[in-house]
Formats: C-alpha cells, structure tokens, sequence
C-alpha cells in the first residue's frame, strides 16, 4: 500500500506495522523542498512527519533540566554541548529547553558556569515555577 | 566559503541541520562533534554513514534526523561513499550538469562539503582498507572518526582503537585478565602517512579548535581526515553528564592531544613538506590517573596486582607528547 511520506500523519505512522510502509522509500526531512535549510530557523521549517523533529524522546528522562533567566550570562556552553540540540537559543541569548528533544542527559548543568548555576536537575513531575523556587543560593568557593 | 565564528556566542547562531529525537544515548559525545562539524560551515554538506550507532540512532524506520543530503552505506566502506559522491560531483560540475540550488551556491562561492562519518571499528579496522583506497586516490573529501574506542553499537566489541587495560566484552578484565592487552592503534600518523594535505586530532570538549580545524579541512583539496575523542557513557561507563569533563581530562593529561599534521606535494604529488602542530598545550599536564579513574572500563586498574599498567600507560602517554612536541620543533 503506497503511502505519501510526506504527509502522512504522525499517528498514522505510529499505528502502521511496518510493512504497510514503502520498503526503501525515501524518508523525506521536509514536506516541501528547503533551498537553504542553514537560513531557515526550526520554527520555520516545514518538516516532514518522517523527520524525528517531530517526534519526541522527552519520556526518557527521570530529571530534567530547568532554567533559571535571572543567573544566565548566556555563554552559550550549555547550547554547544547539548548533545540533542534542546538548548534553544536565539540572538546569542540562550532562551530555554526544548523537552520534547531533551534526554535529560545532564550535561548543560555541569558545563554552566555562573554560581549558583542557571541550569538544574529537578524531579521531572516537579513544575518549573516550584523549581525555581527551591533555587539555591549562592555556593561559597571551597577553600583548597 | 569560510563561515566566520569568532566566539561562541556567534556560534549559536547555527541553525542545526542535525535534528533532535534521534536515538543516540543521552549524553552520547558522536552527537555533539556532528553538531560541531555541520554547524562549522554554512555551505551544502553532504554526509555518508557507516554502519554504527550513528547511522542506527539517526535513521530508524520511519524517521530521519538529517536535514542534509544523507547516504547510508555499509560499515566498512563510508570512505568509498563520500569519495563517489565526490568524483560523481566533479563531473556534474565540470560538465555544467549540477541541480539549479546547488549550481547557485556554488557561483555564490558555497561548494558542497562532502564529509564520511564513521566509528572507530568502521575506520580502524573493518574499513581501513576502503580509506586507505580512497585516500590514495585523493578524493576531495573529509572523513571524521567518531572514535570511542570499542564497537559500541554492538555491544562493546574492543577495537584496534581500543587502549590497553579497558574492560571490554571481548576483552573483559577478570581474575586471570587486565582487560585490552595491545596498544591503540595510531590512526592519526598512518593517515598523515597517505600523504593527504590535511589530518587532525579533536575532542568536542574544545569546541572552537575543532571547529578551527574542520574549516582548515574544508578549505583544502583532497582527503582529510579528522580523528575526534568521543566518550561514550554507555561503554566507557562514566555518567552522561560527566562526558564533557571526561573529554577534558583526555585532552588535559595528553592521552588525547589535540594536533594537526600537514602536508604540502608538489605538482608531481611529492611530499615536499610535513609539518606538525600541537594546537593546544595543558597548562599543567595532569596525571593519567585522573584520566583512568573517571572510567568505570578502568575501574579494575586500580588494583594492586594491575597497578603496572597504569604506569605503562603513563609511560606510553608522556613518551608520545614527547614525540609530538620533537616533531612540532623540528617542523616535521
Ligand atoms: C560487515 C558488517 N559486519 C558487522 C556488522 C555489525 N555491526 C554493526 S554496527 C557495529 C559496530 C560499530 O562500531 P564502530 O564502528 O566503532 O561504531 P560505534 O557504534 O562504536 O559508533 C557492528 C559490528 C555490520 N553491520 N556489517
Ligand atoms: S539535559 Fe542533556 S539533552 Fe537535556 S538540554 Fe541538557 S544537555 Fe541537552
Ligand atoms: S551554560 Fe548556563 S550561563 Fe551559559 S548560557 Fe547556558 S544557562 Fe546560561
Ligand atoms: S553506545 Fe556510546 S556511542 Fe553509542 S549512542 Fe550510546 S553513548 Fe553514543
Ligand atoms: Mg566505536
């Protein structure tokens, strides 16, 4: 049964076994041709349901990372060494997670660099206003 | 055309082109250098797989995290994919036959970057031989090693990129074994050794010389290759969001130093210059130790009967800055 790959629905993908899909058929990462995808920011992309874009992984995690505005210096650490590209900034200015696509891997909490950090690990049930609310103080450096 | 990053702040500015929910390990380091090597540059890039977590966590049935032109290819020959994509582009060019967009990039000064992703089992071992074949023949086109040390798809096969004294499952450490017992293998050199213009060893940890160094490669003509550090939480067994630190510590004791190895041939393709350069010196060199212990695939060094062996591994460490920092003098 042929499929249009390019507009199916997620949930129709979900639900097919995966011999109703095309055998080899392309997966296409856009519905409509992108001249200059490096110009266009993920909001505007018109991505294609066969695009893991669309999915989500934001189940994995146990802990999540929450973001606290007020410390951030946005040095931009966080962003670069985001291994699933869930630090979302724009204009230099580091915005927030993207949950969806975050593992909750941990690794932008530990490269953060501002005391206390910008960036923590809360319960993934806990609400981000609590979280912040709980925010620690500032830490006093260690005398060696 | 060399995208100009200054810092990182004008770094972030890199609208991805490698997409989230893929389904790479949370923490996995092969993910953060394919960020960092697609987002060097602005041009079209075109990208061939080999076999390994990579292309299995980024290409599931149904889905696709690429938003570039994207091959998949067997585990032993991502070389060969890029080098055909290569020559098959040069002909188009020259005869004048390329798609419309892209013939437009490249009157903008924008050429494709065709670059080969592969593990270190796929380039080490099983497609070396396809490597070496396509850097002979100096294809135009540059290979990144996303080198953790092990098969890790697999399960954590040891690899000849595997370092003496890791615990692995085929070299597991136990009451009558260290674990890994040869030394790892010295990609870097045996790549420079084909004669291609450009080689560099990286770690993701130093985003802005990677980034350096990919830019380095993709303004020269013919094969580069780039060997990348990439900690693997699932394997090496440390926690994920201790990769970044653990890269450091690699880089910091010089177990992965971070250097570039050119060379210049003439029009008949002699070698008439090698030069080496360490691209980043520790300020203060730490011990292996500290290296070792942040590795549960270690943990067993730390006995006394295998204390031996993290002294054979600080030997081997200190000999082979030793030699890198002869050659960067004597602009070998
Ligand atoms: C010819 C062939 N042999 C074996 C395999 C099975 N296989 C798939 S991935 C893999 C391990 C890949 O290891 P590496 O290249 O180091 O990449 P990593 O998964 O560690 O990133 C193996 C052995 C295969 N796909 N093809
Ligand atoms: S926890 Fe990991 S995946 Fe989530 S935003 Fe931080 S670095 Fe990215
Ligand atoms: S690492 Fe911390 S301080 Fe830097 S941009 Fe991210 S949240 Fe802000
Ligand atoms: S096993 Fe290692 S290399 Fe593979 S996805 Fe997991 S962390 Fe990455
Ligand atoms: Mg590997």
């Amino acid at each position: 049964m042929a499929k249009d790959m390019k507009h199916i629905d997620i949930e129709e993908i979900q639900k097919l076994g995966w011999d109703e899909l095309i055998p080899g058929a392309a997966l296409f990462s856009f519905r409509e041709p992108v001249e200059d995808v490096v110009e266009v920011p993920m909001e505007e992309r018109p991505y294609a349901p066969t695009n893991s874009h669309e999915w989500q992984v934001g189940d994995w995690r146990v802990e999540k990372p929450v973001y606290n505005r007020d410390l951030c210096i946005d040095c931009q650490f966080c962003w670069v060494f985001c291994p699933d590209m869930s630090i979302l900034s724009r204009d230099k200015k580091m915005i927030g997670v993207i949950y969806e696509h975050c593992k909750g891997c941990g690794i932008c909490v530990e490269v953060c660099p501002t005391n206390p950090k910008s960036l923590l690990m809360f319960p993934e049930h806990m609400d981000n206003d609590e979280a912040l609310k709980r925010w620690p103080q500032k830490e006093e450096k260690k005398k060696d | 055309m060399v995208k100009k990053i200054k810092n990182l702040k004008e770094f972030s500015l890199s609208n991805d082109r490698f997409e989230g929910a893929n389904l790479m390990c949370p923490g996995c380091s092969h993910n953060i250098i394919v960020r960092e090597v697609l987002n060097a540059t602005n041009d079209p890039v075109i990208v061939a797989t080999a076999t390994g977590c990579l292309e299995v966590c980024t290409a599931v049935y149904p889905k696709t995290s690429w938003d570039v032109s994207w091959i998949h290819i067997g585990f032993e020959n991502a070389a060969v994919a890029a080098a055909t994509v290569s020559a098959a582009y040069e002909v188009m060019k020259r005869k004048g036959k390329l798609p419309p967009a892209t013939q437009k990039m490249v009157d903008e000064g924008r050429e494709p970057k065709i670059v080969a992703f592969a593990g270190d089992g796929g380039t080490y071992d099983i497609g070396f031989q396809s490597l070496s074949g396509a850097f002979e023949r100096g294809h135009n086109f540059m290979y990144v090693c996303l080198d953790n040390e092990v098969y890790a798809n697999t399960g954590g096969q040891r690899s000849s990129s595997t370092p003496i004294g890791a615990s692995t499952t085929t070299s597991p450490a136990g009451s009558v074994s260290y674990g890994e017992k040869m030394q790892k293998k010295s990609m870097v050199e045996i790549m420079a050794d084909h004669g291609a213009p450009y080689v560099a060893q990286v770690s993701p940890s130093k985003w802005k010389d990677l980034v350096k160094k990919v830019q380095k490669g993709f303004e020269v003509y013919g094969p580069v290759y780039i060997n990348a550090q990439s900690a693997c939480t699932t394997e090496w067994k440390h926690a994920p969001e201790d990769t970044i630190e653990v890269s450091d510590l690699g880089v910091e004791s010089c177990v992965w130093p971070l250097y570039e190895i050119i060379n210049e041939r003439d029009e008949h393709g002699i070698i008439y210059s090698t030069k080496l350069n360490i691209t980043y010196r520790p300020k203060k060199k730490i011990p292996v130790e500290e290296y070792l212990a942040a590795q549960p695939r270690f943990r067993h060094l730390f006995k006394p009967e295998n204390r031996h062996i993290i002294d054979l591994w600080q030997k081997a460490v200190d000999a082979r800055w030793e030699y890198l920092q002869r050659r960067e003098e004597a602009g070998v």
